[in-house]
């Protein structure tokens, strides 16, 4: 067994209701773990301690009671930009340093009636827009497996801190990846749901037809279990579908170790030329596995408008955002300039203050596409683009259970490497940004380590599903996690 | 790009326009290879499900307080939100 902080949602169930361990217990060796490695790893942006050990003694009582659930005294990670009822919720910018909502979001309210216990709030790219947590007003994140790396973003601090022992399992959303590529960068396992799976209600709005919540953990069974408590119907998010609750644990327990019967696709989109050739070849070992579990694998899948998908992104995501970012006027709530002489003055220095570069800079993407006389060229046409590539995945599903692909372009690279090329930067998501434009689920799983620096750092396979089936994408991310157990591994701090 | 950023209601110092221009010219380069793909009748997506139209019955329900509305606001009075003159002389 590992030490309590590195046990799997899972595990911790077991010895929890075999009363081997207590909540506050687990709790404490969480927090001691915390203090011991968050100087240099740096995932959270607010601790909540006290509160923790509290949920965890109510947690204590409820298993006294045989009335825990799976997840009760667990504990998690909240990412900062979901929105937590008294506990500072910042979306790591300086808009919102001394926001305190006055509502949980739905997600909270739900792993809140589970039982869990809220370790704290994690780290991120500002108002997640980014890939390396390195766009966050406060300080960046540091990558577990190497401290002189990112942990990928824009959800980096939930990434890293499940990574290193900092909760069992964490929260994060995916606009365009926020989720799988620091999961990938972090050697974890992220989620993300179809879209409409999981309320956004709370969830602090980037793109709104694009975002989605989702969970890391260190294993696939645990993300099923955190999703099987977040999916549901959520009357205050109109884009939250009613269907029926899909189990998707029950699904992955009674489903067999082996893939015999799945067709799985290969999107030669995804494996370019200039791929990096140790992710090209820890991907296709990847693709060995699988073929060895029984399924059948094509490599004659084609997406041909993968290579649209990134300007399709970065006209419709800014776009979105240029209207969800409006609302931070310095009036209502957050950060607010008070010294210029008219009220327009004081909106402009707040927005100017509040903001760091890369939020100004796709908000005004964003505000020129949707401008007089650019609309029908960019956005109007970006959302045409978006149709095609939302076919195309329909049209390679005919013939596949799922889709199989790298996650990231390259393992995590250095702090401080992309900073000056906004560009190079948005590349990072180029094998993610599609599922979200499709509104498809996808999931990374750890899928080994490749050596950089002396270093083993982690990557991570793709696994895409058509429309809710989640069930499915599992079943594969778990049978692959199974055969070759990189979960295990656990970076040393 | 001023232009931009006033629609925006961003300010921006002199720098901040020097730095950004380049840095949006680059970004806005990359969406010319939209212009390749053919779209002729092509529907836009707007977001991924087939939901339309979906709203809840007309009826008042408990909400948040006053109070906790105005609570975070940088500048409030008597349970208001200040700002500055908006129609301006």
């Amino acid at each position: 067994m590992p030490d309590p902080q590195f046990l799997t949602i899972s595990q911790a169930r077991t010895l929890l209701d075999r009363r081997e361990i207590s909540a506050v217990d687990l709790t404490r060796a969480v927090l001691d773990e915390v203090e011991r490695v968050d100087g240099r790893v740096r995932a959270y942006t607010t601790v909540t301690a006290d509160l923790a050990l509290e949920q965890a003694r109510l947690a204590d009582e409820r298993i006294a009671r045989g009335d825990a659930g799976p997840l009760t005294g667990i504990p998690a990670c909240i990412k900062d930009v979901i929105c937590t009822d008294g506990v500072r919720t910042t979306c790591s910018s300086r808009m919102l340093e001394e926001f305190v909502p006055p509502y949980d979001a739905h997600v909270v309210e739900r792993l809140k009636a589970c039982g869990i216990v809220m370790i704290g709030k994690s780290n991120m790219d500002e108002f997640a827009m980014g890939s390396s947590t390195e766009n966050s007003a406060f300080f960046a994140t540091h990558n577990p497996w190497d401290l002189g790396r990112v942990p990928g973003g824009s959800s980096g601090g939930s990434a890293a801190a499940t990574a290193a022992g900092e909760c069992l399992f964490a929260l994060g959303s995916d606009t365009g990846g926020s989720i799988r590529q620091p999961a990938a960068l972090c050697g974890v396992v992220g989620v993300k749901p179809t879209y409409g799976r999981v309320s956004r209600y709370g969830l602090v709005a980037f793109a709104s037809s694009l975002d989605q919540i989702g969970p890391f953990t260190r294993s696939v069974r645990d993300a099923a279990l955190v999703l099987d408590a977040l999916i549901g119907h959520d009357d205050r998010d109109s884009t939250s579908v009613a269907l029926e609750a899909p189990n998707l644990t029950a699904a992955l327990d009674g489903s067999g170790p082996d893939l015999r019967g799945l067709r799985a696709g290969v999107p030669r989109e995804y494996l370019p030329d200039n791929l990096d050739p140790l992710v090209r070849a820890n991907f296709l070992e990847a693709i060995e596995v699988i073929r060895g579990l029984g399924a059948e694998v094509t490599f004659d899948v084609s997406l041909p408008s993968t290579d649209a998908a990134l300007a399709v992104y970065y006209v419709l995501a800014p776009s979105e955002a240029s209207a969800n970012l409006a609302r931070y006027d310095g009036v209502k709530y957050g950060f607010g300039y008070q010294q210029g002489g008219s009220m327009w003055e004081n909106m402009e220095r707040t927005r100017q203050l509040g903001f760091g570069d890369e939020v100004k800079r796709r908000i005004m993407i964003g505000t020129y596409a949707l401008s007089a006389g650019y609309y029908d060229a960019f956005y109007l046409k970006a959302q045409k683009v978006r149709t095609l590539i939302r076919r195309e995945f329909d049209a390679a599903f005919t013939n596949c259970d799922v889709l199989l692909t790298p996650v990231a372009p390259t393992p995590a690279f250095r702090l401080g490497e992309k900073t000056n090329d906004p560009v190079a930067m948005y590349f990072s998501d180029v094998f993610t940004i599609p599922v979200n434009i499709a509104g498809l689920p996808g999931a990374s799983v750890p899928s080994g380590f490749i050596e950089v620096g002396g270093k083993p750092l982690p990557v991570g396979l793709q696994v895409i599903a058509p429309t809710f089936a989640e069930a499915q994408m599992l079943r594969v991310a778990n049978a692959y996690e199974q055969a070759t157990n990189w979960h295990e591994r656990h970076p040393l701090l | 790009m001023l232009h931009v950023a006033k629609l925006a209601r961003i300010g921006l110092t002199d720098e901040d326009v020097v730095k950004f221009q380049g840095q949006l010219s680059q970004i806005l380069e990359h969406f010319d290879v939209l212009n390749q793909i053919d779209t002729d009748g092509v529907e836009p997506t707007t977001h991924t499900l087939p939901l339309q139209g979906i709203a809840r019955p007309d009826e008042p329900a408990p909400s948040l307080s006053q109070e906790a509305a105005v609570a975070n606001a940088p500048a409030r009075q008597d349970g208001y939100l200040r700002v500055r003159a908006v129609l301006e002389e």
